[in-house]
């Protein structure tokens, strides 16, 4: 049987070579979900804003958004917006906090109930005070810095502290353009939107370890190779793997988008975004970040190799027991200009024999 | 690789049934499971999933103390306190007791007086806070040199007062709200001056919001006479009838008297709703003195501030018993019987939060739900098969016993299963895969390398297994977060998510290279299959 690969078979797509392109065009796209968020804003729920959602089910026939409207003025409770979706006979009427407190909130949906009631069931009521939306932001904001720096706390225990950053700002990154993300869309932002955002954090996450985990292993294996070689490979090792998950969980995402019901709709077209931006990002913005902060340092590897060779030179006039260096030190350096698949090979088989 | 204990095989093999057999009571249909009950003894009942309000309908609503009402009751009850002490004292006081914004103020003259007063007004601390041992004090008394003597509730007077009205409105609350008749309702405080109020499978969300929006606040009150000095008199609004009632503000009988309230009909005359009460031997005994003593005068029924009715009282009433009739539809009557049952709450509670789902909506998204699995995982399934083959066969396997694991876990721990729970379900199943996908894809890559067979398995699993359990831990992080700070549907998000983590490594890594194991032993393959 003949099975099926997305990702073409040894791939040696110089990833590093993009970090000049890639680092701009990410800067730019995150100032821009800056700007988005400052000038825009989000299409914040009632959540985070504070006020009532009410969802009506016509008894019979189709919901009627116009004599709704109509009815909603009338009432006099702001500005009161009327939607109509999915099922022809539902409609959503949303209006913001009611001036005079939680009580006056309760008193507007009694005027709402009153004013539909004998056409339209209740199918969901939500009222959210001003109180308890002020304190959903706080631990909403909370929650996403608290998961970062628990994360980061993580990753450097475990890693160098190169991967941590770039991991982190990797994340920052998915964060900014998720943000923006809501604010162009104008998806509506509430506390499931703030699982969404987590969630993406997580991935984002999984996917920098994946990658930063092969390029600690092929750190080790491949002492001599310089960094961007190395990182180009460790990506391309794990470029199947990479698209291969990323696909199920967009198989997966797709199927809640489509049948998953108009609740978690913008929760599950959040993911979608950020499962792509995360891709993007471990291996666009993480990974060329370990070439910056320096990762092998490969003027200090450079110096090191320069020292050597005077050495070597050195050695050849000195005393002879200085020469039984050579043969260690001349295979590193010619191999140094060696392709890396031949290399690859041979740093498996040496790494095999005592496995 | 090849050697795989036959205890581990058995743990697995046993965990995997445990799993289904704990899952299987809920996906049979109600009318099933009532009968399986019924065969079963108690002590076996399986339990079953806790479907959350947005699935099975019902009503979430957040009650807060009225800070407002808190404070202007609890500076009327120190009013009486201070009147009380300087009328023990026999103090004289210049003026009346003035209130001010969180207490009282009097002017006493005569500097003798105040030596006698004020350590009388510093002991009311104790009473005022009765629990409160050490702390911050919750009044404050201060005398300045002109003669006045201001006594004030404090910020921790406050807080305290209201974290006692919490707890105490929690057992009204319930008696109320089990008075309703629903099933299992839950009642927890939140912080210190909130009642969470869940109350699942509700048809009428309104009876409850009705229910719980009032303090039942009863109290019997003589209606003041033409001559009577205006400033004994408070004007109350009526609700049989426009305008307002002058009554005295002394109480007479209040509603904690009160042993039984019930529904019923007039039986002399209307025959309209009523609601009949019985009081307890105090409240029997002054509610005969006082009818017996006011006989032809106006005596007012007082709810919540707002004068019910106000009948003439035409013979004493001794027997301990009475009837309260204002107009009721047979509803009104028996909403009120059950607030006057479960009593009155401490202080004036306000809804803050209110997430009310119907029944028919709850259904949808079960429906919604389901759908979004059987079509999500379905996709990931065949996806695996195409790729992987035999390996995807393998792989399809270790998911779904990750998903029965997911939900056994959740039948378990009597978590609740929300609407973003099922997203969290559905994104773990493509999320699982990642795990299965780390493995092969490893295998491969190591056999394109060169290696035999079995030691590309074994790599594939042992070099994985470090990238799964980094990658995991990040995201087992974000979930725990999640549920600590999240609340309601977000907490059960967590924990499909939190749970679904768990679980990969046991059925991805574990699971899976018990089934290669297998395989490769009785198929002995000379090729890789992926």
């Amino acid at each position: 049987m003949k099975l099926l690969r997305l990702a073409p078979e040894n791939t040696k797509f110089p990833f590093m070579r993009f970090r000049r392109v890639s680092y701009p065009f990410s800067a730019v796209l995150s100032l821009i979900a800056v700007a988005l968020f400052v000038f825009k804003g989000m299409n914040f729920g009632i959540d985070f804003a504070g006020g009532t959602v009410i969802e009506l089910r016509a008894k019979s026939g189709a919901a009627e958004v116009g004599t709704l409207r109509t009815l909603g003025e009338g009432l006099q409770l702001g500005d009161i917006e009327v939607q109509a979706f999915g099922n022809p006979a539902d409609a959503t009427l949303r209006f913001g906090l009611q001036p005079g407190g939680d009580v006056a909130q309760q008193a507007a949906v009694e005027r709402v109930r009153g004013a539909v009631g004998g056409y339209y069931d209740l199918r969901r009521v939500e009222v959210v005070g001003p109180r308890v939306s002020n304190e959903l932001v706080q631990s909403g904001t909370l929650g996403v810095v608290l998961s970062i720096i628990a994360v980061l706390t993580y990753l450097w225990f475990r890693f160098e502290w190169q991967f941590a950053i770039g991991a982190v700002i990797a994340t920052m990154h998915d964060l900014l353009l998720t943000v923006g993300f809501f604010s162009i869309t104008q998806l509506e932002f509430n506390t499931t939107s703030i699982a969404a955002i987590l969630t993406i954090v997580g991935y984002s996450l999984n996917e920098t370890v994946v990658v930063l985990d092969r390029i600690r292993e092929n750190m080790r294996k491949y002492k001599k190779l310089p960094t961007a070689q190395m990182v180009d490979m460790s990506i391309n090792a794990v470029l199947p793997r990479t698209i291969m998950t990323a696909t199920t969980v967009m198989l997966a995402l797709f199927a809640l988008v489509a049948f998953g019901g108009q609740v978690i709709r913008s929760f599950s077209v959040a993911m979608i975004w950020g499962i792509f931006v995360a891709t993007y990002s471990s291996i666009f913005i993480c990974s060329p970040m370990l070439i910056y902060l320096g990762l092998r340092n490969e003027d200090a590897d450079k110096a090191a190799q320069k020292h050597e060779t005077e050495r070597k030179a050195d050695a050849k006039v000195s005393a002879r027991e200085d020469v039984a260096e050579a043969p260690v030190s001349a295979p590193t350096k010619s191999a140094e200009k060696t392709p890396a698949p031949s290399r690859k090979a041979s740093g498996k088989r040496a790494k095999t024999r005592p496995a | 690789m090849l050697r795989f204990s036959t205890w581990k095989f058995l743990a697995i093999v046993a965990m995997t049934v445990a799993a289904v057999l704990v899952v299987a009571p809920s996906m049979l249909s109600p009318s099933h499971y009532e009968e399986l009950k019924s065969r079963l003894p108690a002590w076996l009942t399986p339990p079953t999933i806790v479907l959350g309000l947005d699935l099975q309908g019902g009503s979430h609503v957040t009650l807060e103390v009225d800070q407002a009402d808190l404070i202007s009751t609890q500076v009327k009850n120190l009013r009486d306190d201070v009147r009380r002490i300087l009328r023990e004292e026999k103090v004289a006081i210049s003026g009346g007791i003035g209130t001010t914004a969180r207490g009282v103020q009097v002017r006493v003259a005569d500097p003798a007086d105040r030596e006698k007063v004020l350590p009388k007004l510093r002991q009311l601390r104790n009473s005022f806070s009765g629990a409160l041992m050490g702390g911050p004090s919750p009044l404050d008394v201060e005398a300045s040199p002109d003669g006045v003597i201001r006594v004030t509730v404090t910020d921790a007077g406050i807080t305290d007062k209201s974290r006692k009205a919490v707890e105490q409105s929690i057992e009204v609350i319930r008696r109320r709200v089990d008075a309703l008749g629903t099933r299992e309702p839950s009642i927890q405080r939140q912080g210190d001056d909130r009642v969470l109020v869940q109350v699942p499978g509700l048809q009428d969300p309104e009876t409850l919001k009705e229910i719980l929006g009032k303090t039942a606040k009863l109290e019997f009150r003589l209606v003041g006479d033409p001559g009577q000095n205006p400033s004994e008199l408070e004007e109350l609004d009526q609700v049989e009838q426009e305008g307002k009632l002058g009554v005295e503000k002394q109480v007479m009988v209040k509603g904690e008297d009160l042993t039984d309230a019930q529904p019923g009909f007039d039986q002399q005359r209307s025959g309209e709703p009523v609601v009949n009460f019985r009081f307890n031997i105090r409240g029997a005994q002054a509610f005969g003195e006082v009818t017996s003593k006011n006989v032809g005068r106006l005596f007012a029924i007082i709810l919540d501030n707002k004068i019910i009715s106000a009948p003439r009282i035409l013979t004493p009433i001794t027997g301990g018993s009475g009837q309260i009739s204002g107009r009721f539809t047979v509803e009104q009557a028996n909403n009120l019987a059950i607030l006057l049952r479960a009593g009155a709450l401490p202080a004036k509670l306000n809804i803050v939060e209110e997430r009310t789902v119907g029944p028919g909506l709850g259904q949808d998204s079960i429906d919604a739900g389901k759908r979004a699995a059987y079509v999500g995982a379905g996709l990931v399934v065949v996806y695996m098969l195409v790729t992987y083959g035999v390996f995807g066969v393998f792989a399809n396997l270790a998911l779904f016993v990750h998903i029965a694991f997911i939900f056994a876990g959740l039948v378990l721990l009597g978590s609740t299963l929300t609407l973003p729970g099922i997203a969290g379900i559905v994104l773990t199943i493509g999320m699982a895969v990642d795990s299965n996908v780390l493995i092969y894809e490893r295998i491969r890559e190591e056999n394109h390398a060169g290696r035999s067979i079995l030691a590309s398995l074994d790599a594939g699993f042992t070099r994985a297994f470090a990238t799964i359990v980094d990658s995991n831990v990040t995201m087992f992080v974000a979930a725990a977060i999640l549920y600590f700070l999240g609340s309601g549907p977000v907490r059960g998000f967590a924990v499909s998510l939190a749970l679904g983590i768990l679980t990969t490594i046991v059925t991805a890594v574990t699971m899976t290279r018990m089934m290669i194991a297998v395989w490769y032993h009785y198929a002995r393959p000379t090729k890789l299959p992926i």
